[in-house]
């Protein structure tokens, strides 16, 4: 059989082609175009090479050593340095690069502004009433923050509880009322923890229909009322009134 | 052309096929001996006490610490140079606030100069509110990495998903695909660009740049292969919640005290 010339020449166009297809994918191109494995580890060498900023507290504390023993023992203990300082790779390799200070007003309550959304415990202060136009560090040691003296009124802290309190029908309440506060809960919050009401009783000295001290508190009969729950299980004792 | 040429020429065809086969099979085991020798040179370019392969990072956030100061933001776009305009973001922000309706108002806190609508949590209406901070979850299965037509982004052997800037052709399906809204398109270099662990830290045994500068400490990062890591005792001591479980994206942003409204 002959095969038909013109299948003859399209077969060597054929092989031309598929050759030189081969011989660019695995000679001319460069292994670094065509392997996968090596683009990843050429990218992963770029992205490990980008020079670092935030050299990290450890790199401060070996010339600035004073102002780190201060802030290890400090309310600030976990703070960075170069959060409030900002990034020091210029300062480390020359000392004469100052870092910013920030003393202005404006940048402390960045944390420190009262903020609905913040923890509740979390050091907040309403920046237009507390001690106006006065730099923060006036008072307060930015490496070692104490209140210029402990305050008095709970509110200070727990200032969210203190306006929902302020609006129910326990209003006239002293926080001391319901909670005993440890002493050292004005120094270090966390370490002692003011006490709460444990029993149904508690509630039951003044709501229980049979109680004698607080006449216009609504009275329920607390053998029956509410079963097996605990009171604040359903009434919020900030604002009791609950809603509608 | 008649049936007996045609059936002839049947008999060439298969063996044709045979030979391209084994051609192909060639080309394909020069490929992997090819990534065999890759393995070795990527060994020998981090030879400096770092194996990728001893870690795989992760990173936990405790919600009951974030303050929503934003200093995470602003070191991360000092760190990773990332444009200083708002809506660029490797890591951000969000404020949820919690009605009791059981509407829900989330907020990127971060875009600077916007009208907060904190005013609007005065009033009773809100049962709960809180700061949730979000980043790339490094997804130990991530659909970023499954769309991209050029094969620019993949993950590492140390649990970091990376962008290769120079393989990236700016589609933008990356983008779309990542169901946490962590990447955006860079707008000098027109790829996309997106949280890396900040792994040129990483490497050199340094913190990410948000976990370095978090004041509250609600930032946790560490080594999923080290059981005694700090990241490895948080999962430990707290309950712990991923976003989007669903998706089976694996994320490796692990948070605790996460409210179920997050999203």
């Amino acid at each position: 059989m002959k095969i038909p010339e013109q299948i003859q020449r399209l077969a060597i166009v054929m092989a031309v082609v598929f050759v030189g297809v081969l011989v660019t994918r695995f000679l001319i191109l460069p292994r670094s175009l065509v392997s996968t494995g090596l683009q990843q580890a050429a990218a992963i060498e770029r992205e490990a090479a980008k020079p670092v900023k935030f050299v990290g507290s450890s790199e401060c504390e070996d010339c600035h050593h004073d102002v780190a023993d201060k802030q290890r023992v400090s309310f600030h203990k976990n703070l960075s340095c170069e959060g409030c300082h900002g990034q020091a790779t210029e300062h480390l390799e020359d000392q004469s690069v100052e870092l910013p200070s920030p003393g202005k007003r404006k940048f402390c309550p960045l944390c420190h502004a009262f903020d609905p959304s913040r923890p509740t415990g979390f050091p907040q202060i309403n920046p237009t009433t507390h001690n106006p136009l006065k730099p923060c560090i006036k008072c307060h040691n930015p490496h070692d923050p104490v209140p210029k003296k402990v305050p008095a009124e709970c509110s200070a802290c727990h200032a969210q509880i203190e306006r929902t309190k302020a609006i129910s029908s326990h209003a006239l309440l002293a926080c001391i009322k319901c909670h005993t506060v440890p002493q050292r809960h004005k120094t270090r919050p966390r370490s002692a923890l003011p006490s709460k009401p444990e029993t149904r009783e508690f509630c039951a000295k003044c709501h229980d229909k049979g109680a004698t001290v607080e006449k216009d508190a609504p009275k329920i009969d607390a053998s029956a009322h509410g079963g097996p729950y605990l009171c604040w299980e359903c009434h919020y004792p900030h604002l009791p009134e609950g809603r509608t | 052309m008649n049936k007996r040429e045609f059936l002839k020429g049947l008999i060439l065809f298969f063996p044709a096929g045979g030979i391209l086969r084994a051609i192909a099979e060639e080309a394909a085991a020069k490929e992997t001996t090819a990534k065999a020798t890759d393995k070795k040179a990527s060994g020998s370019a981090e030879s400096k006490g770092y194996d990728p392969a001893d870690h795989y990072y992760g990173m936990g956030i405790e919600i009951d610490k974030c303050i929503g100061c934003n200093r995470c933001v602003e070191a991360c776009k000092v760190e990773n140079n990332v444009p200083d305009l708002p809506f660029f973001f490797r890591t951000w922000v969000e404020r949820y606030v919690i009605k009791w309706d059981g509407e829900v108002l989330v907020e990127d806190i971060s875009i600077k100069d916007r009208k907060s609508k904190a005013s609007a949590q005065e009033d009773r209406d809100v049962v709960r509110s809180f700061f949730v901070p979000k980043l790339c979850n490094h997804c130990a299965n991530p659909p970023c990495v499954q769309v991209c037509p050029v094969g620019a982004t993949f993950s590492t052997k140390d649990g970091v998903v990376l962008v290769d800037s120079k393989r990236c052709v700016g589609c933008r399906y990356c983008i779309q695909a990542c169901p946490y809204g962590a990447r955006y398109l860079h707008p000098v270099t027109r790829t996309a660009d997106k949280c890396t662990f900040c792994y040129h830290r990483v490497v050199k045994g340094l913190l990410p740049a948000c976990a370095e500068v978090c004041p509250t400490r609600a930032r946790i990062f560490g080594d999923l292969k080290s059981k005694a890591s700090r990241l490895m005792r948080f999962t430990r001591m707290n309950k712990i919640h991923v976003l989007k479980p669903a998706l089976n994206s694996e994320p490796k942003v692990y948070y605790a005290q996460l409210d179920g409204e997050v999203r």
